[in-house]
């Protein structure tokens, strides 16, 4: 078994006297997808901005592997350290793509922005760049010089990706990556990142409702209700033979079409 | 020569919490072993847990007492207690699954989901893709089909991906539930040779077939699963 990427161990967060989330501990390798599913309020937006350190925690610990083999805590990063960490190594995929992307500037300007924030000058070599990824997550390179805004949500969508993986992170947070699309939008978008993640090896922190997106994108599944973790396992046991009372209601109330 | 395959001691019931927290064991002491290039067969009445069983070694299913040991290389996972990611490592390079149902993925062609198996095996995408052609035309897909994602095939071409899907890793170890539950005599046939092919290359099968031709054809052994039957209900 390969050294993880990630350690979590002990997270616990609350907003006022509101529990966020609690004693959660977990690690991720390389290469490996964990979906964190629950109901809304079950803290799992909560444990997804600890783990990326956009939120600092009460207690606990998020160690992350860093390119020369050494386990760093991520809160005894400086800023700046963090900064170049969330924009060349990790990549972050919202729901809402306007929270992701510059909607001011160009197709290619968004991609090649992270490119530029690691020292990258070349413009003819950026620009290059951004047309192969524009054409990799299947949005006509002749849109270059248009703005987020002249796109459809899935385009929008697949830009986000775009812009997050120009610089060939090894961990990518998403949250909730196909809500709020139509149906048809989202298959589209799911098959490409079950592509894109597979092709890189990527190791992908997915939060979502969706059980239905965790199974087909995820090898790992922790279950939150309340702030807690019930229940982990391998994304397909956890489905097709959940343990908790909780996951077997959540399991049996989604609808097959 | 130890065995690919050796369950023992497997207790596998359900806890149904929705539904006054009954509790329903399928099998107990579970105990058998497959051994490179045999094919061995469950046998027994439909809800004796044959399925259930094949779930609990592909580690879809937990159980409750019990090793569920494969072997890898020179190493043995037991899936019992085995963590995620070594449980996923298995299923890449060691031990794959037939069911009688294919899970369709939206939008990927028939060809690049059979392929897509013999890529996770390590084979170059060339090379993949090739197989996945051969396989496909030797259960008689037909190749206007191959291009289109199999959403819409009838039940008998969806399994037929789904076998060629099966057979495209490496796999020495191969889970089959029902292969050829919706299959012609043809397809039948093709099912039988691949089975033969792989076993003399030293895989090992552990299935279920209710066609008794077949599974006359393809088994080494018959193993009666209701000799697993909990003692609740052997008393009963």
């Amino acid at each position: 078994m390969n050294d993880p990427l990630l350690v979590v161990e002990g997270l616990a967060k609350s907003y006022g006297g509101r529990m966020g989330c609690a004693d959660v501990s977990f690690t991720l390798e390389p290469g490996e997808v964990l979906a964190i599913v629950g109901e809304s309020g079950s803290g799992k937006t909560t444990l997804l901005n600890l783990i990326s350190g956009q939120l600092p925690p009460d207690q606990g610990r998020v160690a992350y592997r860093m390119r020369d083999g050494a386990l760093r805590n991520i809160l005894d990063l400086t800023e700046a350290e963090r900064r170049f960490l969330a924009r060349t190594d990790w990549g972050f995929v919202h729901q809402d793509a306007r929270n992701g992307l510059r909607m001011g500037v160009s197709a290619g300007g968004n991609i090649g922005e992270r490119l530029m924030g690691i020292g990258d000058r070349h413009y003819g070599k950026i620009r290059d760049v951004a047309l192969n990824w524009l054409d990799r997550v299947e949005i006509d390179p002749a849109r270059i010089d248009d703005k987020p805004g002249q796109f459809s949500g899935g385009m929008r969508q697949r830009l986000q990706i775009a812009r997050n993986l120009v610089t060939n992170p090894r961990l990518v947070f998403m949250d909730e990556p196909t809500g709020g699309l139509d149906v048809s939008v989202q298959a589209r978008l799911l098959d490409l990142i079950r592509g894109l993640v597979a092709e890189l090896g990527l190791a992908v922190v997915l939060v979502t409702h969706d059980l239905a997106v965790a199974r087909l994108l995820s090898h790992r599944i922790l279950v939150m209700k309340g702030g807690y973790v019930i229940e982990a396992g391998l994304t397909d046991r956890v489905l097709d033979d959940p343990q908790e009372a909780y996951t077997q209601l959540l399991v049996s109330s989604v609808l097959a079409a | 020569m130890q065995p690919v395959l050796s369950v023992s001691g497997v207790d596998k019931a359900f806890h149904l919490h929705l539904h006054g927290g009954k509790h329903l064991p399928v099998v107990e002491k579970v105990d058998f072993a497959v051994q490179a290039g045999e094919c061995v067969v469950l046998g027994g009445p439909s809800g004796a847990g044959k399925s259930s069983i094949l779930k609990a070694i592909y580690g879809n299913y937990t159980v409750q007492a019990g090793s569920i040991l494969v072997r890898r290389d020179d190493a043995i996972v037991d899936v019992a207690t085995a963590e995620p990611a070594a449980i996923v490592a298995l299923r890449r390079h060691v031990m794959g699954y037939v069911s009688q149902f294919l899970r369709v993925i939206p939008r990927v062609p028939a060809l690049d989901i059979v392929a897509e198996a013999a890529r996770e095996a390590g084979l170059a995408p060339d090379a993949s893709r090739r197989r996945a052609s051969k396989l496909l035309t030797r259960l008689n897909l037909p190749e206007r089909l191959w291009a289109l994602p199999p959403a819409t095939f009838s039940g008998g071409e969806q399994q037929r991906v789904n076998i060629a899907r099966g057979f495209a890793g490496e796999h020495r170890l191969l889970i089959l539930d029902e292969p050829t539950a919706s299959l012609d005599a043809i397809n039948r046939e093709a099912v039988i040779e691949l089975i033969a092919e792989r076993k003399a290359q030293g895989a090992a099968f552990l299935g279920i077939f209710h066609d008794i031709d077949v599974r006359d054809r393809v088994a080494d052994r018959i193993i009666d699963v209701t000799r697993f039957a909990p003692h609740s209900e052997r008393a009963a």
